[in-house]
């Protein structure tokens, strides 16, 4: 199997798009705010954006090179790219849009994804889910060695997406494709992709597993994308060798990180527990407040106390009885609280 | 006042219904329908009907041939001085068409711009049949050129860029993809295009002359009727008043046609100098 090997350089509306990639057979997440440049490198990859520099190989196979002049059409490169909206041909039934990327696999293809039932529908008769099924299936028709995702989940409402989700991460690890997938959301990028990379405006800023960038965030933005607490303040050596960070928002808390001077205090709200009075326990952070919001989410719930989210479980928040207002202790243990750089 | 106004409102509809819809029905009124049907038998009024008919459907296949492929280049490129393009491109849609014929002549006539290469080519194009068929084309080319631009540019662009990811060449993106996703407004723009020809009087009748047999046209015959015949005139009338109402109700109904595009198939307002 060939390698995908990328490399960016384009100005865009106000940031250049600067990066290099290189990509196995495994999925690959470009996760970042929309406007950082995402689409533009899977648009480059296909042949829909001529880049100003760069260079864009499969294996041995060169499809792009501003130095030697190559810019293979769209139509030689062998991709499949599933657009954000879809991009369904709305004149062509399911069976003629996936048979579009090529005949030979078509009848197997609405098989594997469950439309054939579908075949003589028209793209605007189907539901989100359906529709998503029939651009992966045309997709794939091609036998392409490189697949794109943009926004793959983005068009669903959030109860198709969970579904939706499933399937699509089990169908990648069928797959085996060097796959790049863009996403606004982390989440989505965690449970469908290897390797997961933070992408602001146009650049890099941490590449590594969905683990990794939780466990050591490279800096304030890549923690709170991650959907970490993030606070600010100023950290000095503090007792008992620990790190202790006089907050903006006031009070101070301590971390096993070592950093001095102006940092960003990142925990994620899972590690962060609730009691109503102080607890005696291990954590040595603790921060009194009132609950200003509660976010059911299935068997969790996200609590707001001051300037930190913590989630706990369902349970959890009926035996405390939290509600909106009541007083609370928040605690986080020292190991679990990371200093990040902020810019 | 706020009484008087809706009845000023209706007054103001009723008065425009009334004055257009009246020339029309006098047609049908003045002479029996069994008599319309007899005049039209007659040689003269075949001879414009058929030079007419053939006329348009050749200009009209020009303008399909040229239009389609130069409108759809247009959609999809954006350089310097596109705007001018596309102005010059309408520019015959406001022309008076005295002065398109006039402008016909000083191009293509024996002494024009280009009468020289054309007479060295042994092409003499005024007042033959050639010349009625350039003088549709140039009057009637625009409506369809418009619509048609409107119908390529209203196209999701993730299409085409779907297709060529999907391993389609230009040709194939064009012909399976563009093409049928602008059918709609072709077809509306085409509709009318052939409208404005079959009625095309001014420029003709300058450029082409309004010779029976050979460039008379049946707007043509009407005016050389009028004074001679007055009912022969008026079956001619009737006629082109029964097919431009069949081509204006074919227009309406062209977006049920296709579900495809969407505001493509737009009305706009035909040239003032009709």
């Amino acid at each position: 199997m060939d390698t995908l090997e990328l490399s960016v350089d384009h100005p865009l509306r106000s940031f250049r798009l600067s990066l290099e990639l290189q990509l196995g057979r495994e999925t690959l997440a470009l996760v970042g705010p929309s406007g950082a440049g995402k689409s533009s490198v899977l648009r480059a990859i296909a042949g829909l954006l001529r880049l100003e520099r760069g260079k864009i190989a499969l294996g041995a196979a060169t499809w792009f090179d501003s130095v030697a002049g190559v810019d293979l059409p769209p139509e030689r490169r062998s991709v499949g790219l599933v657009f954000q909206e879809y991009a369904l041909f709305p004149h062509l039934d399911v069976r003629r849009n996936v048979a579009f990327g090529g005949r030979e696999r078509v009848d197997e293809l609405l098989e594997r994804f469950q439309i054939a039932h579908l075949a003589g529908a028209r793209p605007g008769e189907l539901s989100g889910g359906e529709r998503q099924r029939v651009a992966l299936a045309r997709a794939l028709a091609r036998d392409p060695a490189v697949l794109l995702l943009d926004e793959p989940l983005s068009a669903l409402d959030a109860h198709t997406r969970g579904v939706v989700r499933g399937e699509l991460a089990e169908l990648l690890a069928e797959l085996r494709l060097p796959t790049l997938l863009v996403t606004h959301d982390f989440e989505d990028a965690a449970a469908l992709a290897e390797r997961v990379g933070v992408i602001v405006d146009g650049s890099i800023l941490q590449l590594g597993g969905a683990a990794e960038l939780l466990a050591a965030p490279a800096d304030g933005f890549v923690a709170s994308f991650t959907g970490a607490n993030l606070l600010h303040g100023t950290a000095r050596p503090g007792a008992d060798g620990l790190t202790e960070v006089l907050l903006d928002a006031g009070g101070s808390a301590f971390s096993t990180d070592r950093a001095e001077g102006r940092v960003g205090l990142a925990v994620y709200p899972w590690e962060v527990g609730l009691a109503r009075t102080e607890p005696v326990d291990s954590a040595v952070n603790h921060l009194r407040g009132e609950v200003s919001s509660l976010v059911m989410l299935g068997n969790r719930v996200r609590v707001r106390v001051g300037p930190l989210t913590a989630e706990v479980t369902a349970a959890s928040a009926e035996r405390l009885a939290l509600a909106e207002g009541e007083p609370v202790v928040a605690s986080f243990k020292a190991t679990a609280t990371r200093l990040v750089p902020i810019g | 006042m706020s009484r008087v106004f809706p009845v000023l409102l209706g007054a103001a509809l009723l008065v425009a219904v009334a004055f257009l819809a009246l020339p029309v029905i006098a047609i049908f009124l003045r002479v029996p329908p069994g008599d319309l049907l007899a005049q039209l038998g007659e040689e003269r009024s075949r001879e414009a009907l058929l030079i007419s008919l053939k006329t348009s459907l050749i200009a009209h296949a020009v303008i399909l041939l040229v239009g389609t492929p130069a409108a759809y280049l247009l959609a999809n490129r954006s350089f310097r001085g596109r705007r001018l393009v596309v102005s010059l491109l309408e520019l015959p849609l406001v022309l008076p068409p005295a002065v398109a014929g006039l402008g016909l002549f000083a191009a293509f006539g024996r002494s024009g711009l280009l009468g020289g290469e054309l007479s060295a080519l042994g092409l003499e194009l005024p007042f033959t049949q050639a010349a009625v068929v350039l003088a549709i084309c140039f009057v009637a080319s625009p409506f369809y050129l418009r619509s048609a631009l409107t119908a390529f540019e209203s196209i999701d662009p993730s299409l085409p860029a779907a297709a060529r990811t999907l391993g389609a060449g230009p040709v194939r993106v064009f012909a399976r993809v563009a093409l049928p996703l602008a059918l709609g407004g072709l077809g509306a723009g085409s509709t009318l295009a052939f409208a404005r020809g079959l009625g095309e009087f001014g420029a003709t009748i300058m450029f082409a002359g309004s010779l029976p047999g050979r460039t008379q046209t049946a707007p043509l015959a009407i005016y050389a009727a009028f004074d001679d015949d007055f009912d022969v005139a008026l079956a001619l009338g009737a006629l082109l008043v029964v097919v431009s109402a069949a081509l204006l109700l074919a227009v309406k109904l062209v977006p049920s046609w296709t579900r495809s595009s969407s505001a493509s198939t737009t009305l706009f307002a035909p040239s003032a100098s009709r």
